[in-house]
């Protein structure tokens, strides 16, 4: 249906089109939307035009300045006092604040490529306009234009918001973020910074952050591991549990379980958190039964560290296995049930059973959403941070304690003590890439990716 | 050998049965507790028992008279922005993902491919620079927090975009044979088939300035006025000031998770339908 709609292919060539064009036409290369006002396509030319006048009125009074400023980050490095000639009087020059001047820059580079588009847009519909003249075809009118706008450009029009949205919000601020790591923006240089290329990556690989960064990183990878295969491996056996023959209110059951994952999780892990604190509820109720004469530090400061990194995984089977149920179970609802009944037939017990074919149907469905669970679990902020903050606090790292992630690391060297705002970048990037090498594995070895 | 077949039938639902409800009662017990310390009389800041030594409704009193934590004021706060975002980000997403969906463009395969990418970055890496960008602006508040939600509304498509690849394609080319626009076909036929996921995504984005308090807490805090946190951060910036030290006001703030947690636990007890079918939905197709 869409591809015989599709619109033929551009009958000129942009070299035609400027030497066979009319004068009109040709100013169109450099006057955009002339060629849009011959036509009387006055909204559309006359758009463009004040597009381009506003675009080049900005350039000459601040865009041109605000991409060059970029190149070194503002001339003042440091706070000097100089003398003012032109009034006789000493003056403090403050130091340039580098963070504005790269996010001025970024933004002008951002509204430059925007310009180009639009010129693109331009030539495309000067080229049109030129065929359709040629062989004597209807050029749109004014109202056919915007009519189009609503049927066949559709996407154009519906695109734009969240277009704009995207590149103000997601766009600019991670460019930012990327610029921020070949700089020397922290502590020692909050306000005027400098470009220092790799510096910052050497730091963290094998500078003073090296480290820490490596522990760090094992530990994030065991984490993901270990919470992404608990709460999966569980999260089946409860949805088995749950589903198997001759219990009854399977869905009272479910929702026991789901209760726990649709607390908002600030409120579910900030109390468990005190919770199993050293003098908290779970201890007195663990001394009350009987099972230990003192209470144990879970997650606090004294906790070793082997304790409180079994705790966080425990803790989050606690809020992850519910999720993983519900999933589960509805893949379980809809497995061919034949394999299992031939497998009984022929005196499989439930645990073969479960072991040669449930879970791995199970496990070849939900392949895809496993690796995305990983790479969530790389980027799991919240469980850590509100539950332990990273606690115990490890001596031997820098800025970060046993349970801390790469994430809740990157969140302290920006918010903590700490600040330096190159590094955080830096691991934003390394976490980008690891996340992007693990979603390649799984694209690659999906169906979804050899369909295209 | 038939009795002994069925008792051990019965002996194995016994079992699951039991361990069903071992299971149960630990997954839930520490919700229980959250309620029972909400109504714990209580002034050392700290609940260390399992079971209240005296209850009081105090607590709940006390959070909505407490002029430190204006609890009334969040909930305003966090209402007004929940609702805008909702309307503006359920726009925009049903509108990426209607058209990624049934239009066919030249940007369509780079728009999703550079969303992907994005989703890679760890999301509060970006934070620094809003805050700066937010602040250039001069919307250090309410309405620079709700740009920031509104503004990535369009990256996340994916389960709408699953719910409108599975609505036939017939339905839309019977009416452009008809003579129906393509905005005809999305408000007439697509829109109206999609309720479904209008509300999942109405839901979704609603509860989300509720249980938010990383990005809330670092636009709104350099105020320094309570009176402008939403309830996320508010609760949050409660207990995490008072971490450690005895303070008061634990049990107020246990009461105050309470009020919160119940109206969105409701919700996502009420959203798990829909969650699962994307989730589901986004497996099969991989």
């Amino acid at each position: 249906m869409f591809r015989k709609k599709k619109h033929a292919a551009p009958a000129a060539t942009f070299h035609e089109v400027w030497s066979k064009g009319s004068v009109a036409t040709k100013l169109s290369f450099f006057i955009m939307g002339s060629n849009a006002l011959e036509n009387k396509q006055w909204i559309k030319g006359l758009s463009m035009l004040i597009a381009e006048v506003a675009f080049i009125v900005w350039l000459v009074f601040g865009g041109i300045s605000a991409m060059a400023m970029m190149t070194n980050l503002g001339p003042n490095k440091t706070k000097k006092v100089v003398f003012d000639k032109a009034q006789g009087v000493y003056i403090t020059k403050q130091p340039s604040n580098s963070v504005l001047i790269l996010l001025f820059g970024l933004l002008a580079l951002i509204v430059c490529m925007g310009m180009i588009y639009l010129y693109i847009v331009n030539l495309r519909s000067t080229r049109k306009n030129y065929a359709l003249k040629r062989d004597g075809q209807h050029i749109m009118t004014n109202k056919e234009e915007l009519a189009n706008l609503f049927d066949a450009r559709l996407h154009d029009t519906l695109m734009a918001f969240p277009i704009v949205g995207i590149l103000s919000f997601t766009i600019l601020p991670t460019i930012f973020m990327i610029s921020m790591a070949f700089t020397n923006y922290d502590r020692q240089h909050p306000i005027a910074f400098s470009w220092t290329g790799f510096q910052a990556f050497g730091n963290v690989i094998s500078g003073d952050l090296s480290g820490t960064f490596f522990p760090v990183l094992g530990w994030t990878l065991v984490w993901a591991v270990a919470a992404t295969v608990t709460t999966f491996f569980f999260g089946v056996l409860l949805a088995l549990l749950i589903e198997s023959k001759g219990i009854k209110f399977k869905g009272v059951w479910r929702t026991i379980f789901v209760i726990v994952w649709a607390v908002p999780s600030f409120v579910s892990l900030l109390m468990v958190a005190q919770f199993l604190d050293y003098q908290g509820a779970f201890n007195s109720i663990l001394m009350n039964i009987g099972l230990i004469a003192h209470p144990i530090h879970f997650i606090d400061n004294q906790a070793t560290p082997l304790v409180a990194r079994i705790t966080v995984i425990v803790v989050n089977m606690w809020i992850g296995i519910p999720v993983s149920m519900l999933i589960s179970t509805a893949i379980i609802q809809n497995l061919p049930t034949d394999q299992i009944e031939a497998a009984k037939i022929d005196g499989a017990n439930a645990i073969q059973v479960f072991k040669s074919i449930t879970f791995p149907q199970i496990l070849f469905v939900m392949a895809p959403s496993l690796i995305q669970q990983f790479i969530g679990n790389i980027n799991n902020f919240n469980v850590i941070f509100l539950l332990t903050g990273g606690a115990p606090m490890n001596n031997s790292y820098n800025g970060a304690g046993s349970t801390d992630l790469l994430v809740t690391w990157l969140y302290n060297l920006t918010f903590g003590q700490e600040q330096k705002y190159n590094a955080s970048a830096v691991l934003g990037i390394l976490i980008f890439i690891i996340s992007a090498v693990f979603s390649l594995i799984a694209y690659r070895h999906t169906n979804a990716y050899k369909e295209g | 050998m038939m009795k002994s077949y069925q008792n051990q039938r019965r002996l194995s639902l016994i079992f699951r049965y039991l361990l069903l409800t071992i299971l149960a009662v630990v997954w839930i017990l520490p919700i229980v507790w959250i309620i029972l310390a909400s109504f714990s009389y209580n002034n050392t800041g700290f609940v260390s028992t399992f079971w209240p030594e005296q209850f009081t409704l105090q607590n709940y009193i006390g959070i909505f008279n407490n002029p430190q934590y204006p609890l009334v004021n969040w909930i305003i706060n966090t209402l007004i922005i929940s609702i805008f975002s909702m309307i503006i980000s359920t726009f925009l997403t049903i509108s990426v993902a209607f058209v990624l969906s049934r239009l066919r463009f030249s940007f369509r395969k780079p728009f999703m491919q550079i969303a992907l990418v994005l989703g890679m970055f760890p999301g509060f890496m970006s934070m620094i620079a809003l805050y700066y960008i937010l602040k250039g602006l001069n919307m250090l508040n309410l309405g620079g927090l709700l740009l920031v939600y509104v503004g990535g509304a369009g990256l996340g498509f994916y389960v709408a975009k699953g719910f409108f690849d599975t609505v036939p394609f017939s339905i839309d080319e019977a009416a452009e044979i008809d003579g129906a626009t393509k905005l005809q076909i999305f408000t007439h036929i697509d829109l109206p088939l999609a309720k479904p996921m209008i509300v999942y995504t109405a839901l979704t984005a609603f509860i989300g300035p509720w249980t938010d308090f990383i990005f809330s807490g670092i636009i709104l805090s350099t105020s320094g006025n309570a009176k402008n946190y939403t309830i996320a951060y508010g609760l949050y910036n409660m207990v995490h000031n008072s971490k450690g030290n005895a303070t008061a006001y634990f049990a107020e703030f246990v009461a105050g998770c309470v009020i919160i947690a119940i109206p969105i636990t409701i919700l996502f007890i009420f959203m798990q339908k829909f969650y699962v079918n994307g989730i589901t939905a986004g497996a099969e197709k991989g």
